[in-house]
């Protein structure tokens, strides 16, 4: 337990979701017979009050690094009710975030009770997990995710609406100075085309390692494949895409075996797009500005509000990046009837509030600096179209 | 029904020996504490948990739960639940198909069926209109009974059964209910035979009350949109195309299927009966209980039920049969004839160490025939081991034979069917879940590290489930997060996921402390020697050894720990005293 407890604190800390050394360093719980913790820490006290009041086996806490620190708390102060993100992630996986007012074990696990994370404003963020703490660290990574998204979101949205008064303005322009500065170069990935599964195994690693270096994807909820002759080679689900070694599911196309069982939800879809098209390899990650420029719609009268992410039936586009609706899976509105076409079409695409698709020919070259320049190019869009209201 | 929601306040006591029914409207607090199914069924089976099956007092207990017959998704479950005649530990069968809607729908939230009948008889019931009716249907097997009640009574009947083997007196005997939605083990059968109870019928035309049904529906969509977000359930590769048998190949592959009784974990020969082997050969079509939208069960073109994953894994790879036909043939002959495929087929598998004698599609067939008519074979794996003096071939816990999953591809799992209650069972904790499929996060399938209380946290889970009566199968992707809303949503009271995880706590060490109370400790929370000494088939970069006994005992001492147990597993005083199971 604890060695699962130490990892998982590292990892918040090299996604730079939270400082790696003094007090803001992460706190991770495990409990089987005894609880352990990744380090001392005089909260820990106060902490380890929820494993008592809770059927919980691990805790995440953390104070977020900047900007999302800035981001929470003012989310919270504005939403004491509760925080309620409108991306794909948020209402798939995490519904709302309940905000808590007190640093108190009692307080923290009457919301715990109901929900895998909270916000406790000035003091820092918590989820909990039955089985490993892997649960409380994807929690905490999608919260942080699923607030960025909500307070440029809404942001640029109250811009428009002439609704911004100076202390989110503040709030925001602090937060943009310590944005990091774009990537621009490129990784330089390994060279295709792969003519073996260990080539094709090891050059997915890679790539995957890279979308989450770049920032392009927190560790979860992306996916890669590549094909290799009739057989597709796929991120497993819920597999960190830094850590891809022995998580790829080999996926025969002629469906000879159902191996596929443990593969990314979206395997029916990156299929679908190899059957319509002569691309062998998809990258898909989720860029924040991608996510956010996908959700940005000015026509406020459209009569599908409220239901984009599975009804618009605008042709938007960013650049020509196809911005196609459809939620996670396989369902009558799932993303896999609505991204295959517009994949084959372009090469890239973009679900509503949900993430960025690239596809390519031999190795992951091209989809890597596609899913680049797109993100580059939402985040100066963002940028433009808020400088026409703010 | 007016003043409830989600439940309809009474429980029906049906006496077989005097042929009466009286209603009883449990108090309010014992739906509280056991809310349901599984829960509100181990209450009622508790003070008379020590009688053997041939004793009228003995409780055959058909529980529907709160969300059973609602709009909240898997609803169509219910329980059936006793004392298991095979193992003595109390044993519960999760049921599907209508049955479970229509009782409730028809009034009640359980049967609680005593007494013996002078002669053969059936119950039938028609909402208020409840008859015991003698029968002339015994030593029919179980389609000509089901086949037959169905062109007697209208389309929205359901119907439970038992079939011969049960009626000679099998602990293999099972129950079908709806023709395909059984999974009744641990000989629950042999409890409606010993009660002269050969079918129950049952068709309910009343409304589950719903005290906020906005509320339940955004529950249902949040549900719903994580069922199709899941490659398990509803991926191109999951359980709704193929059914389960789609985790052939994962369990193959992973060095984790149980091939010749157990020796070997790896069926070379898989791809011959494999999901998309099946589909090919059958072209099946799909069915579901009512209320789910997954529709896990196939059946094939010629009528015929596709077996679901374990009993074909067991009627091949762990019998040495790559005939899919015959496989079939011998699922379908189980269910005519009223046996638990699993544990029959895993009886034939330790047979077959014994005598080192394979078998032929005809000989599978004979020796499933005299099973289903007594003599050793109808007493199940341990006890037939234990008659040729090879004990060490039956691959049970507490005398139930082990499911289609080595233990030594996933620790959790062999820790969970050490310690499940009902003895040889994934299905109370299912680590499969995360040892496998990844959910609700992926674990270290070869550590011990953890496990004790993942396993003690995941029983609590699914007990809940199984008192709320949602389908297990859909905790591969919603969580009772979601469920808790659409409980509340039901009920109008409030419940957390909290709430639910300590009913499912009392309703594991209700089930324990019963099992205590009948002699059971330690020594039965134990897997059989071979996976402790006998490694399993490597290959594809998987190493299987045989498992550290010391790290398992270690894994067993932690969980009595978070269990609240003593060192023969047995509930602490205190443990009962924060559960309120003192009294
Ligand atoms: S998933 Fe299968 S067993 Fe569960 S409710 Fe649906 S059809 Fe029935």
């Amino acid at each position: 337990m604890k060695a699962l407890c130490e990892k998982y604190a590292a990892k918040l800390a090299a996604q730079g979701l939270a400082s790696g050394t003094g007090p803001d360093a992460p706190l991770v719980g495990g409990l089987d017979a005894d609880l352990t913790w990744n380090r001392e820490d005089p909260r820990t006290g106060e902490l380890a009050g929820l494993f008592s009041r809770l059927s919980i086996n691990s805790l995440v806490f953390i104070r977020p690094a900047e900007p999302y620190r800035t981001i929470l708390d003012f989310l919270a102060a504005r939403n004491p009710d509760g925080i309620r993100p409108e991306d794909t992630e948020t209402r798939t996986f995490l519904h709302d975030i309940p905000v808590c007012a007190d640093f108190t074990a009692e307080a923290m696990a009457a919301q715990l009770k109901r929900r895998k994370v909270i916000v406790i404003p000035g003091q820092g963020v918590a989820a909990c997990g039955t089985v490993t703490p892997e649960q409380g660290f994807v929690s905490v990574s999608s919260l942080v995710f699923s607030s960025f998204v909500l307070f440029f979101s809404d942001y640029l949205n109250r811009a428009r609406r002439v609704e911004l008064d100076d202390e989110y303005a503040d709030a925001f322009s602090h937060v943009v100075r310590l944005l990091p500065e774009p990537h621009t170069d490129l990784p330089g990935l390994a060279a295709g085309p792969f003519t073996d599964e260990e080539g094709v195994v090891a050059a997915m690693a890679e790539a995957g390692r890279k979308v989450v270096g770049y920032g392009l994807v927190d560790s979860f909820f992306g996916n890669i494949s590549y094909k290799l002759d009739e057989t597709v080679y796929i991120s497993q689900t819920g597999s960190s895409l830094d850590e891809l070694e022995g998580c790829i599911d080999p996926c025969p196309l002629d469906g000879s075996t159902t191996n596929g069982l443990t593969a990314s939800s979206e395997l029916s879809a990156h299929e679908d797009v190899y059957r319509r098209s002569n691309y062998d390899c998809i990258l898909h990650g989720h860029p924040k500005f991608s996510v956010i420029m996908s959700m940005d719609c000015e026509r406020d009268d459209c009569p599908n509000r409220g239901h984009c992410h599975i009804h618009c039936t605008e042709c938007r586009t960013v650049d020509g990046v196809p911005i196609v609706p459809g939620e996670v899976g396989t369902g009558p509105t799932g993303l896999c009837h609505t991204l295959p076409p517009a994949m084959a079409a372009n090469g890239a695409a973009i679900v509503h509030g949900h993430g960025l698709f690239t596809a390519g020919n031999n190795d992951f070259n091209a989809p890597f600096a596609r899913l680049l320049e797109i993100e580059n190019r939402c985040r100066d869009l963002y940028f433009d179209r808020l400088s026409r209201y703010a | 029904m007016d003043e409830f929601y989600g439940r309809t306040g009474m429980v029906l006591h049906i006496d077989l020996t005097t042929g009466t029914a009286t209603p009883e409207h449990p108090d309010e607090a014992v739906y509280g504490r056991y809310l349901g199914g599984r829960g509100l069924a181990g209450y009622y089976l508790h003070p008379f948990a020590d009688r053997e099956y041939t004793d009228p007092e003995l409780p055959l207990l058909i529980f529907t739960g709160p969300l059973t017959g609602t709009d909240s998704p898997t609803s169509g479950r219910g329980t059936i639940l006793s004392r298991s005649p095979l193992t003595g530990a109390v044993c519960d069968g999760s049921i599907g198909g209508g049955l479970p809607t229509r009782l409730k729908k028809a009034g009640y939230d359980g049967l609680v069926i005593t007494g013996r009948a002078e002669t053969p008889c059936g119950i039938e019931i028609d909402d208020h209109d409840v008859r015991v009716v003698e029968t002339s249907l015994w030593g029919t097997d179980s389609d000509a009974v089901l086949h037959g009640l169905e062109r007697q009574l209208p389309e929205d009947t359901s119907l439970a059964c038992i079939g011969p083997a049960a009626e000679n007196g099998s602990l293999l005997g099972s129950v079908a209910v709806d023709h395909r939605h059984g999974g009744v083990r641990g000989g629950l059968g042999l409890v409606w035979a010993a009660k002269n109870l050969k079918y129950l019928t049952v068709r309910g035309s009343g409304e589950v009350r719903v005290h906020d049904p906005a509320a339940l529906a955004e529950a249902r969509e949040a549900i719903v949109r994580l069922t199709m977000a899941s490659p398990v359930l509803m991926g191109g590769h999951g359980f709704s195309h193929w059914g389960t048998g789609a985790l052939f190949d994962l369990i193959n592959s992973r060095r984790m299927l149980p091939t010749d009784n157990f020796q070997k974990t790896f069926f070379e020969q898989g791809a011959a009966v494999n999901a998309a082997a099946l589909a090919e050969l059958y072209k099946p079509r799909d069915h579901g209980c009512l209320g789910c939208h997954i529709h896990c069960r196939k059946i094939a073109r010629d009528g015929r039920s596709l077996p679901g994953f374990e009993t074909m894994a067991h009627f091949t790879a762990n019998v040495g049969n790559a005939d899919p036909e015959s496989a079939m043939e011998a699922a379908d002959l189980c269910g005519k004839l009223g046996l638990d495929p699993i544990s029959a087929a895993s009886t034939l598998a330790c047979l077959r160490e014994i005598t080192g004698q394979d078998y032929t599609d005809k000989t599978l067939l004979s020796t499933l025939r005299a099973m289903a008519e007594g003599g050793d074979l109808a007493k199940g794996a341990l006890n037939l081991a234990q008659a040729c003096g090879r004990p060490e071939a039956a691959m049970t816990v507490k005398g139930l034979e082990l499911p289609a999953f080595d233990p030594r591809g996933g620790y959790g799992l062999a820790l969970a069917y050490a310690v499940s209650t009902r003895g040889g069972c994934h299905q109370h904790a299912y680590p499969i879940s995360h040892e496998v499929l990844r959910k609700p996060v992926a674990t270290d399938r070869f550590t011990f590290s953890g496990k004790a209380r993942i396993i003690k946290l995941a029983e609590d889970t699914i007990a809940a489930c199984d008192s709320m009566n949602a389908c297990r199968l859909i905790f591969l992707a919603a969580g009772l997060e979601e469920y808790a809303k659409a409980l509340t949503a039901v009920t109008g009271q409030d419940w957390s996921v909290q709430s639910l995880l300590e009913v499912g706590e009392r309703t594991t060490v209700n089930e324990r402390r019963m099992n205590a109370g009948n002699g059971f400790d330690a020594t039965d929370d134990d897997l059989p020697g071979r996976f402790f000494t006998e490694p399993g088939t490597s290959g594809g970069g998987v190493e299987i050894p045989p498992i550290d006994r010391e790290k398992f005992l270690q894994a067993r001492r932690n969980y009595y720990a978070v269990r609240g147990l003593d060192e023969n597993g047995a509930p602490t005083t205190e443990t009962l005293q924060r559960l309120g199971l003192d009294q």
